[in-house]
C-alpha cells in the first residue's frame, strides 16, 4: 500500500489533470456547436483516474495485445474520450478542435475503425457493455491477464440488453470485467428517477451476483481505493456505481439536464474555463 | 456438376445439418473458432461443436442482442465467432448487428437457421422470411444461401477464413444432394445448372431443387437454370448476361418478395441494358402460417409444379 502523503499526491494530480480535461471537453463542445457536456463532466474523473493511474497501455501502440481495453458504453460521452487521449498523447492535442468535423477520426460517437483507440463503437445505448464482456471473455479464454473497463450510463441502464449481460458476465466468470455507472441521474427528457427509476441500483446488481461497490465518482482516492479492492476479486464481475453530478465542474452546468446535449455558446465556454481555472488554482 | 438426367432429387440433408458437421470439422483445425448459441444449439447444430469444444462454446441462454455484441468483443481479441439462432432471432436484432458488426466491421459469422416456409408447422413467428431483406443493407455484409450439403460445406470454410461480417441462410428441412465438388462454390458467384434459351429460372437455397423439378415440366422452353447461392454481394455479371440472353428471369425464392434475391436481381437490371423482364416467386407481402412445407410451398406458390403454372404464363 502507498503511504497516505504519496496516494494524496496521486489524488491531486489526478484532480489537476481532470481540471485540464474538463477545460478541452468545453472547448472542444463550443467549437463543435453540438454534443454532449453533462455526461462528458460526470464521468471525466474516473476516465482520468483510469488512464493516467491504472490501466496497462502504450500510448504509442494501440494495438498491444496486453494492453488494458476501455470501452465507453454511454458513448456519448465520448468528448471525454477523447480529452484523456490527447493528455496521453495517444492523439494530438490539434485534433481535438475537428471533433465533429467532416473527415475528422474524433466522429460525435465512437467508431473503432477510424480511432485505434477506441475498442468499440458505441452510442446506440446497451451494447457496450455485452462487447465488453466479449473482449473480457475472448481475453480469458486466450489467457490473456489483460483488464477491461466499462462505463454504462444510468439512463443506459434502462436498455434490456444491459439486464442480459448483467445475467451472463456472472456465469463466465469475468472477474477481469470492470465497469462504472456513471449515476448522475440526468438523461435528455429530463431525471432518471422519473424518466423511468432504475433504483434499487446497487440491490439489482448484487442481485445478479456482482461485486458491488457505491463511490463518490467525483472522489478520486475513492476511485482507486474500488479499482484497487476490485484486482482482489477471483470470479465475480465488479460494478462500481459512482454518484456523479452531470455537468460538474461547471456551476451553471451541474444538475440542469438541459445540458446533456446542448453546447456553451463562446461566452459560457469562457465563463466556464475561467471558472476551471479558479479551481485549479486550489489544487 | 449434377447431371439433370439422372439427378436424384430426393431430399437428403438439412443445410443446418451440414453446417453443424462442417463446423464441427473445422473446430479441429481452426483453434480462433470460437461458437455463441442462444439456447438453439440442438436445433441450429452447433451442439456438435460444443460437445467437442466446450472451452470454445459459450451458451448465452435466450438472449441474442447480448450474444450479438458479446460476439462482436471476442472477434476484436482475434477469435472468430459463429453466432447461431434462427434467422429471424437474429435479424429481429437488426439495431445490435448493424452497430456492434456492421459498423465495428466485426469478423463475426451469423448463422440464421430455419429459413422461410420450409421450416412448416412451427408457423410464421419461427420463419426467417425478412432476413436478408434488413441484412442485405448493411455495407459490407455478406449474405450466403447454400443449396445442398456440398456448397454448404464450402460457404462454412468461406466463412471461417474470411475477414468480416458474413450470414449464412441455412434450412431446417433436408434438401436433395445436387454437386459433388466444393469448388462449384465460389462468393459472389451464381451457378449455371444448365443453360437455356429465352427464360431463366433463379433459385437460391432450398428453391433450387424446385426449379430443377419444374424445369423438367417446362422442356419446351428450355430454361436456364441458375443457383445464385450469394445474394449479397449478388453476381451482376451473370445477371446481366441473362437480361440481355433472355426475354424473362424467374427469380424464386423462399424469403418475402421485397429485399432478397428478387430484388437484387431487380436491382441489377434497372441499372444495365438488356430486355428481359422479371417476375419474382416468392412470400407476395404477406405473413406465414403454420402446415407441412410441401403444402406451404403448394400455397405459397414456391413447389416446382407452381412454378411451371407461372411461368407457362409468360410470353
Amino acid at each position: 500500500m502507498p503511504s497516505p502523503a504519496a496516494s494524496l499526491e496521486t489524488a491531486k494530480r489526478l484532480q489537476s489533470i481532470s481540471l485540464e480535461c474538463r477545460i478541452d471537453i468545453i472547448s472542444m463542445l463550443q467549437q463543435a456547436g453540438s454534443g454532449h457536456p453533462g455526461g462528458s463532466l460526470s464521468v471525466i474523473d474516473i476516465l482520468v483516474t483510469l488512464f493516467f493511474h491504472e490501466m496497462r497501455m502504450d500510448p504509442k501502440d494501440p494495438h498491444w495485445s496486453d494492453r488494458d481495453r476501455f470501452v465507453l458504453s454511454k458513448g456519448h460521452g465520448v468528448p471525454a474520450l477523447y480529452a484523456v487521449l490527447s493528455r496521453k498523447e495517444a492523439i494530438p492535442k490539434g485534433e481535438l478542435s475537428s471533433l465533429r468535423q467532416i473527415n475528422s477520426r474524433l466522429q460525435g460517437h465512437p467508431d473503432r475503425v477510424l480511432l485505434p483507440w477506441v475498442e468499440a463503437s458505441t452510442g446506440s445505448l446497451g451494447q457496450g457493455l455485452s462487447i465488453a464482456q466479449g473482449i473480457a471473455l475472448g481475453l480469458k479464454t486466450q489467457k490473456n491477464s489483460a483488464r477491461v473497463y466499462c462505463v454504462i450510463g444510468d439512463g443506459e441502464s434502462q436498455e434490456g440488453q444491459i439486464w442480459e449481460t448483467a445475467l451472463s458476465a456472472p456465469k463466465y466468470d469475468l472477474h477481469n470485467l470492470v465497469v462504472f455507472l456513471d449515476h448522475n441521474n440526468g438523461q435528455i427528457d429530463g431525471h432518471v428517477d422519473q424518466v423511468m427509476d432504475i433504483r434499487p441500483i446497487a440491490d439489482k446488481w448484487r442481485a445478479f451476483r456482482w461485486a458491488v461497490w457505491e463511490i463518490d465518482g467525483h472522489d478520486i482516492s475513492q476511485i482507486i481505493s474500488a479499482l484497487e479492492e476490485a484486482k482482489g476479486q477471483t470470479d465475480s464481475p465488479c460494478m462500481i456505481i459512482a454518484k456523479t453530478i452531470k455537468g460538474k465542474g461547471v456551476s451553471f452546468m451541474e444538475n440542469d439536464v438541459k445540458w446533456h446535449g446542448a453546447t456553451p455558446s463562446k461566452e459560457e465556454a469562457e465563463r466556464a474555463i475561467s471558472e476551471i481555472g479558479e479551481r485549479m488554482k486550489v489544487v | 456438376m449434377i447431371s439433370l438426367d439422372t439427378a436424384e432429387l430426393n431430399p437428403f440433408k438439412a443445410t443446418r445439418d451440414s453446417f453443424g458437421e462442417e463446423l464441427h470439422r473445422l473446430g479441429a483445425i481452426h483453434p480462433k473458432i470460437v461458437v455463441l448459441d442462444a439456447d438453439l444449439s440442438v436445433s441450429t447444430k452447433s451442439v456438435l461443436f460444443a460437445k467437442a469444444f466446450p472451452d470454445r462454446f459459450f451458451q448465452m441462454g435466450i438472449a441474442e442482442a447480448n450474444m450479438v455484441s458479446t460476439a462482436s468483443g471476442l472477434a476484436s481479441t482475434g477469435l472468430v465467432p459463429f453466432i447461431c439462432s434462427f434467422g429471424c432471432f437474429l435479424a429481429g436484432r437488426y439495431e445490435t448487428i448493424r452497430i456492434s458488426i456492421g459498423y465495428a466491421r466485426a469478423n463475426v459469422k451469423i448463422i440464421g437457421t430455419h429459413a422461410g416456409l420450409g421450416i412448416g408447422e412451427d408457423g410464421y413467428s419461427q420463419m426467417g422470411l425478412e432476413d436478408l431483406n434488413v441484412l442485405r443493407a448493411l455495407p459490407g455484409m455478406i449474405l450466403i444461401q447454400p443449396s445442398d450439403d456440398v456448397t454448404t460445406r464450402a460457404a462454412v470454410r468461406f466463412a471461417a477464413e474470411h475477414v468480416g461480417p458474413v450470414y449464412l441462410r441455412l434450412t431446417r428441412q433436408k434438401l436433395p444432394a445436387l454437386y459433388s465438388d466444393q469448388s462449384i462454390f465460389q462468393m459472389g458467384r451464381g451457378i449455371i445448372i444448365r443453360e437455356g434459351e429465352d427464360i431463366a429460372l433463379i433459385g437460391t437455397g432450398s428453391t433450387v431443387a424446385e426449379i430443377i423439378k419444374a424445369s423438367t415440366l417446362l422442356k419446351p422452353r428450355n430454361p436456364w437454370i441458375i443457383d445464385m447461392p450469394t445474394i449479397k454481394p449478388i453476381d451482376r455479371a451473370l445477371v446481366k448476361g441473362l437480361a440481355h440472353t433472355c426475354r424473362w428471369i424467374v427469380t424464386v425464392e423462399d424469403h418475402q418478395i421485397t429485399g432478397g434475391l428478387g430484388s437484387a436481381v431487380c436491382e441489377v437490371l434497372a441499372e444495365e441494358k438488356g430486355r428481359a423482364r422479371v417476375l419474382r416467386i416468392g412470400v407476395q407481402d404477406t405473413y406465414g402460417e403454420s402446415g407441412s412445407p410441401e403444402a406451404l410451398y403448394e400455397k405459397y406458390g414456391l413447389s416446382a409444379i407452381r412454378i411451371c403454372q407461372k411461368v407457362k404464363e409468360l410470353n
